[in-house]
Order: C-alpha cells, then sequence, then structure tokens
C-alpha cells in the first residue's frame, strides 16, 4: 500500500530537485550551467533551510562536481549531481571513472546542444557523447517521469549486483521547465523504498586502496565485469521498478501507444508525447509510438518484441553522430534488428539539434514521408533531417 | 562496515601487501651495519625509501633484504659511519 | 604532542614495503614522514602520478591506511567531497569524520590540479593537502613542471628551463589558508611537526616539500638526503611557514652554501657550469636570491 501525498505543480527541474530531497541524499556537488540550473538552485534552498540534511558543495567546475561525488560516494555518502551540454562533456572523463570505480551516483542531466557553435537549447548531444561511459541512461518525456525515475534510479544504482552511476535525462526547457502536475509520494513511502545498503567504502579501520591501476593482466576482466553489471541493471530494473510503490510511475524500458500501428516510431524523451498528440489527434492509426526510457542497457529484447508486428520503423534520434552509418539510437536499433535477423525498413531521423522544437507539422511531415518510404521497393535504410531549412 | 561484493572490482582490501613482494632482485649493493658501531638511533630508518629498516625483538636495527633496493641512503646518512655498502653476490 | 625523537614515529608506518618505487626515491621518504606523523582517522588522496603508480599495481596496495585515486587533476575535488561527506554522515550517525590528507606531486598540485586545488581552499574544506615535488613530471618521463626550476634540463626542456618555478605557496597564501608550509625530508622532527600542526588546524593547509629524484635530476640515489640538504642550506628551498598570514622563516639561513655546491651533483645542471654559460647560472642565482630577499622582507613585514 502507499499513498499519494498530494499533487504539486513542477518543472521538470523542479521535481528533480523533490525527488533529490525526499530520497535523503547526504551530498550534491555541482556547477551552474543552463538549463540545469534550477536544479541546483533548489537543492541548495532545500538545504539552506534544513529541509534536507545534506552538504552542498559548490564547486569550481564540472569536473570537479563529479569528482567530488565520487569521493563522497566512497566515502559511503549518498550522491546526487546534475548538469547539461559542456557541463557534461568537461566530467566526460570522470564519467569514466566514477562507472569504474563502481560509484551509485545518481545524476540528472537537462539536456542541451553541444558547442560550437554556442546554444543553450535543447537537444541530446550532451548525453550521447558520453553514452560508452558504462552509465545507466534514462530518458524522462515529462515532470512525472523525471520525479519518479530520479527515485528509482538511486534504487538502481545502490543495487549491490548493479553499483553504477545512473543519469536521469530530461530534455531542455521542453521538460526541464515546463510545469505539470506531479504526483508525489509521502516522504516516508520514498525513505521506506530506499534502505541503505552496505558497499565498500574509505575507513580507517578497515584501510582498501580505491582506484588502484590494472595492468594489462587484469583491465580487461575490470572492464568486462563492469560491462556485465550493466546489463545486469537491465534484470534488476524490472525488481526495482516492481517495488516502486506509485504503480503507474514505474520506471519500464520502454512504453508502446496504439500497438496495432503498422509502423512504429521510435524515440526518446520529451518528443514522444507530442508524436503520440498527433497520432491521436490526426487519427494517424497506422503508426505506433514506442517511447524507450532505458537507453542503456539498451533493451533490444523488449524493443524486438514490441516491433513483433511493425512493417517498418521511424527512429528519432535528437543528436548525431557524424561519420557513423547512423546517429546513435537509430544504431542500437539496427544492431538489435541485426541480431535477431529481422530485415525491417528503417527510416532514420535526425531531428530538434539546438532547440528547434519539432512542432505537429513537423511530426505529421515525418510520418506522411515514411509512408512514402517504408512499403513495397522502399530502401531498408533511409534518412531525414526533420525541420531542417538548409540546403 | 563495508560490504565487500562477490564480483571483480578495482579495489585491493589487503592493506599494504605489497610487503608480500620481495624486490631484492633491485640490488646491486648491500647495506651491511656494523653492529659494534650502530646505536640503533633509527636515522636510517627515517630516511628509507622502502622501508627496509626495522628494529627486531631486542631493539636492534636490522636490514630487511626482502625489501631493500640497495640505495644506500642509509651509510651515507649514518651519523656514526655504522652502514657500510658491499657489491652484491650474483 | 610534539614530536621530538625517532622512537615517537617508529611502528606508525602508513606505507609497506615492496612498492616500486626507483632506488633512493625522495618522495616515498617524504611520504613516509608524512604518514608516520599523522594522527588518525584519516584518509589519503593522490592524484595520478609517480606515488600513485609505484603504490598501487592491483592486486597490490602500498598503503596500509584508506587510500583513494580518481584523476590527475581532481585530487582535491575528490578531497572535498569526501570530507564533506563524512562531515554529514557523522551528523546523521551513519558515518564518522576522518582527516583528509591530498599526497600530490608537482604536475597535480602546480600545474593540471591547481583549478581543483583553489576551489577547495577557497571553500575552505577542512583538508590537509601535501604537495612532494620532484620539479617535474617524473611518471612519464622527466618533463617539464611549474614547478621546475630555472635552467634545469628535463626532456622537454632540453636545453634547459627558461622560466622560473611557481611560488605554490604564495598562492595558497593568498586564497587565505591558515597555515603553509614547506618542508624537506632531511629534516625531519620538522617536517612531522609541522603535519601534526597543519592536521590540528581547522580548514584547508598545505605543507610544500622538497623531493630529490635520482632518476630526473640525475644523480646516485644514495645522495637524496644530501641533496635535500643542500637545497635547503643554498637558500634554494626555505623552510618556512605562514601562518594566518604571519610568515616565520624556521631555518634561517645566514651564510648560504654556494649553489654550486647543490648544482654539480645532479646532471640536470651539467650545463650551468659550463664557462659559456655563465649567464644562466647568473640567472639561476638572481632567482635564489630574489626569492630569499623576498622571504625575508615578507617575515620582517608580517611577522609571526
Amino acid at each position: 500500500m502507499y499513498s499519494l501525498a498530494s499533487y504539486r505543480l513542477m518543472t521538470g527541474n523542479e521535481a528533480v530537485a523533490f525527488a533529490v530531497k525526499q530520497v535523503d541524499v547526504d551530498f550534491i556537488s555541482a556547477y551552474p550551467i543552463t538549463p540545469q540550473t534550477i536544479i541546483v538552485e533548489r537543492l541548495s534552498e532545500y538545504v539552506s533551510s534544513g529541509e534536507l540534511d545534506a552538504e552542498f558543495v559548490p564547486v569550481e567546475s564540472e569536473h570537479s562536481a563529479l569528482s567530488a561525488c565520487i569521493g563522497a560516494s566512497l566515502a559511503g555518502a549518498r550522491v546526487f549531481t546534475s548538469t547539461s551540454s559542456q557541463g557534461l562533456a568537461l566530467m566526460h572523463e570522470v564519467m569514466y571513472i566514477a562507472s569504474g570505480m563502481r560509484c551509485p551516483i545518481v545524476m540528472a542531466v537537462s539536456n542541451r546542444a553541444l558547442s560550437a557553435p554556442l546554444n543553450i537549447h535543447g537537444d541530446h548531444s550532451d548525453i550521447m557523447g558520453s553514452r560508452d561511459a558504462g552509465w545507466v541512461l534514462i530518458f524522462c518525456e515529462n515532470p512525472q517521469e523525471v520525479y519518479d525515475y530520479t527515485i528509482q534510479a538511486f534504487r538502481l544504482a545502490e543495487h549491490p549486483e548493479v553499483l553504477l552511476p545512473v543519469a536521469v535525462n530530461l530534455d531542455g526547457f521542453t521538460v526541464s521547465h515546463s510545469s505539470e502536475p506531479v504526483a508525489i509520494l509521502e516522504d516516508e513511502v520514498v525513505r521506506a523504498y530506499l534502505p541503505r545498503r552496505e558497499r565498500p567504502r574509505l575507513e580507517f579501520e578497515e584501510p582498501a586502496s580505491f582506484g588502484v591501476f590494472a595492468l594489462p593482466t587484469h583491465y580487461f576482466e575490470f572492464k568486462v565485469e563492469q560491462e556485465k553489471a550493466l546489463r545486469k541493471a537491465g534484470e534488476v530494473l524490472e525488481e526495482v521498478s516492481a517495488a516502486y510503490p506509485n504503480r503507474s510511475g514505474r520506471l519500464l524500458k520502454l512504453s508502446k501507444f496504439n500497438e496495432d500501428g503498422r509502423i512504429a516510431i521510435i524515440c526518446l524523451g520529451g518528443t514522444a508525447g507530442t508524436v503520440r498528440h498527433v497520432v491521436k489527434k490526426y487519427g494517424m492509426k497506422d503508426f505506433s509510438l514506442i517511447s524507450l526510457k532505458l537507453f542503456s542497457p539498451f533493451p533490444s529484447e523488449e524493443l524486438l518484441d514490441a516491433l513483433k508486428e511493425a512493417e517498418g520503423v521511424v527512429v528519432m534520434d535528437r543528436a548525431t553522430s557524424p561519420g557513423a552509418p547512423l546517429p546513435p539510437l537509430a544504431s542500437n536499433v539496427a544492431a538489435s534488428l541485426y541480431e535477431a535477423g529481422v530485415r525491417l525498413p528503417l527510416m532514420s531521423v535526425v531531428y530538434g539539434l539546438g532547440g528547434r522544437e519539432p512542432t505537429l507539422k513537423m511530426i505529421v511531415e515525418m510520418l506522411e514521408k515514411s509512408r512514402e518510404r517504408i512499403g513495397e521497393g522502399g530502401p531498408v535504410v533511409s534518412r531525414m533531417y526533420l525541420g531542417y531549412g538548409g540546403g | 562496515m563495508s560490504r565487500r561484493p562477490e564480483f571483480l572490482i578495482p579495489i585491493v582490501f589487503e592493506a599494504g601487501n605489497t610487503a608480500k613482494r620481495s624486490v631484492a632482485s633491485w640490488r646491486s649493493n648491500r647495506p651491511l651495519i656494523e653492529r659494534r658501531l650502530c646505536t640503533n638511533c633509527l636515522i636510517c630508518w627515517i630516511y628509507c625509501p622502502e622501508p627496509a629498516i626495522f628494529l627486531d625483538d631486542a631493539g636492534n636495527v636490522q636490514i630487511d633484504y626482502d625489501h631493500c633496493k640497495g640505495c644506500g641512503i642509509c651509510a651515507e646518512e649514518c651519523p656514526r659511519k655504522a652502514i657500510k655498502m658491499v657489491v652484491e653476490n650474483v | 604532542m610534539p614530536i621530538s625523537k625517532l622512537a615517537d614515529l617508529y611502528g606508525r608506518e602508513g606505507l609497506s614495503p615492496g612498492h616500486s618505487a626507483c632506488q633512493g626515491c625522495g618522495a616515498t621518504i617524504a611520504v613516509r614522514q608524512v604518514l608516520l606523523a599523522a594522527e588518525p582517522p584519516y584518509i589519503v588522496v593522490s592524484p595520478t602520478g609517480c606515488l600513485e603508480v609505484i603504490s598501487t599495481p592491483y592486486p597490490f596496495t602500498a598503503w596500509r591506511v584508506p587510500w583513494v585515486h580518481v584523476a590527475f587533476e581532481n585530487a582535491a575535488a575528490v578531497a572535498s567531497g569526501i570530507e564533506a561527506a563524512l562531515n554529514v554522515l557523522e551528523r546523521k550517525g551513519i558515518g564518522r569524520r576522518h582527516k583528509v590528507i591530498v599526497i600530490g606531486g608537482d604536475g597535480g598540485t602546480f600545474d593540471i590540479g591547481l583549478q581543483a586545488l583553489s576551489g577547495a581552499f577557497e571553500r575552505g574544506h577542512n583538508i590537509l593537502y601535501v604537495c612532494y615535488d620532484n620539479e617535474a613530471y617524473m611518471n612519464t618521463g622527466i618533463q617539464r613542471s611549474a614547478a621546475t626550476p630555472p635552467g634545469s634540463i628535463t626532456t622537454t626542456t632540453p636545453a634547459g628551463k627558461r622560466e622560473r618555478k611557481k611560488d605554490i605557496v604564495s598562492i595558497l597564501v593568498g586564497h587565505g589558508s591558515p597555515y603553509v608550509a614547506t618542508a624537506s625530508p632531511h629534516l625531519w622532527k620538522d617536517l612531522t611537526n609541522k603535519v601534526r600542526k597543519a592536521q590540528s588546524i581547522e580548514g584547508p593547509t598545505f605543507l610544500h616539500i622538497i623531493a630529490p629524484c635520482p632518476r630526473g635530476w640525475y644523480f646516485d640515489p644514495h645522495l637524496t638526503i644530501k641533496l635535500a640538504k643542500l637545497a635547503v642550506e643554498t637558500r634554494i628551498f626555505p623552510i618556512y611557514e605562514v601562518e594566518n598570514g604571519r610568515y616565520r622563516i624556521n631555518y634561517l639561513i645566514s651564510r648560504p652554501r654556494p649553489v654550486e655546491d647543490y648544482l654539480r651533483l645532479q646532471n640536470r645542471f651539467a650545463h650551468l657550469l659550463r664557462p659559456e654559460n655563465a649567464a644562466l647560472l647568473e640567472e639561476f642565482k638572481r632567482w635564489v636570491e630574489d626569492r630569499w630577499s623576498q622571504l625575508l622582507k615578507m617575515a620582517e613585514a608580517f611577522p609571526a
């Protein structure tokens, strides 16, 4: 049994901060960067007012923010940080170390474009640049998911068979700055969901050495072991979400809308809401929508299951992978299909770079285009820049 | 209390276990203590980079030849010149 | 309790033998002395560097005390996180405060780690930062750092370094640190008592220790302590402490030994003693004199 305390009107950023307050984190270290800044502002207020008993360390860079988080995590604390864009890029080196040292840090990323040219608006280039850093990557569609998934992220990260950092992604501005009523749990319910678990920590009585170096005789084993743990996180997620008190807020690997659609649209984050709306509003019943919540570990099995009846897929990437055959999400989808021996027509769509938000009109255009391409005699792979005005 | 995970993790839980490794093969010169000159003042010990000098049960300074690399600082710094370096027999 | 004799330190070893430091390594002598003096409970943080590499080849560690390495440029940030986290864990009854001691080389302190160091000192974390200064990037094979003295040959200054050494002590005094001091392993009593003092002071404190490096300075390993002594007695490495902005010179060298006594034992300076390089030698001497006279003026203007 659980009880919902109430609904609160919150932006995505505020939902992150509220969830972090409820999970009783001990340590926060962050650096201001748009569009994530409000998260650290709210958390500073909670710490300052005493609503949250934690140390907030306002460091001099994102590199130091994540470094301080690693130190705090190894000291045994429950740790949170958040960033965006350039800040995440500056953390890049330390992200690999956080996962390699098996620190269950939770980080919110209010996704934003990467420079140059400088741009503060939303896209997924930042996190996609760090997608091989060994973190669990979760994507949220709206402030409600942000709230629910942030809480579940801590339980997943701290699971003794996982011990890996988790990044909770929310689209810059469209999710980070949009308000909606969020159903929240009682503080005690959240605390009961997140009991403290023992793990190795720095202490004088049991001196251990952390961050040792590994020669070619051992390094490979550590990295494969770490990859296994990331795969394991996919299994553990099922029990983590099943235990989450608010049934409708459980973190599933993906959610599907309009099961009967013959063409499946696959996307990450807030765009799913827009696509769902278009399919509904214009009665485009030949499309189904798969909103992926978990990007890493990539839920190939669940995705293939969701695509069983599909005649084609449209994969929407809000990032590019210059020089690669396909952008990040399309690449993962294609690899999953290939492994299953499924040669499904795939339309790879790059959209929304630097905050060019997909309008209803653009989505309709994309869906109509996909009807033409995904049919008899069409190409197996086709590409499209949605909303791109250049030559 | 730390909980040690069952999987491989890059942490060394056994503190100070390099002491199990011998570095004696690094040595080309061996320090020898001339007992009648030694006052067990521990100057050799405080300047040893390893440390490969210890006090035995009787309180006498001894060289730990498993861990002495033969740098010769002890011989150089001994205020009584009680340590001399001799070529290691190979 | 002040440390007055070596027996006060014996049996407090924080570093095990069997590590892979070079013969005659000055850094490990300095680190041993720091740990012999440090009062438990404490946690050691090291940036990437010689010390990290010689002490922790998995599955081995030379550390008998809790130790952590994360990366090269962030030791002070990692230390900030540990220190702040243990404050709150103690408050919540699920952990206990430890003094956090960072031990890093000059590269990780003067150069790549300076930003994190500055941040940690500005925020006022309760940490002791110890820099063992071997005056170049020794781990990667003797490249120049901001701590390399003028004239010194490194693999990236094959003709000798043109610039002077960065004054790290003044930088940290400028951060308002309550205690910044220099030390040399040959003066073990001074060094170990400074560790105790720095550890007892609340806030970010700093110890700058000279660590002669036989491999990188090109001298015979048995001379490590001798060279540390010469560096002090020639006024090349003054021993002093700055407590709340007040200067005290712990070893007032009234009759300095000629710098040549120090230079001639190290091949990194061999060229300075050749007649055709007299101007470079003069430049080196000017650097030593400038720093010493500046230090005297500071000690006079802001006496302890």
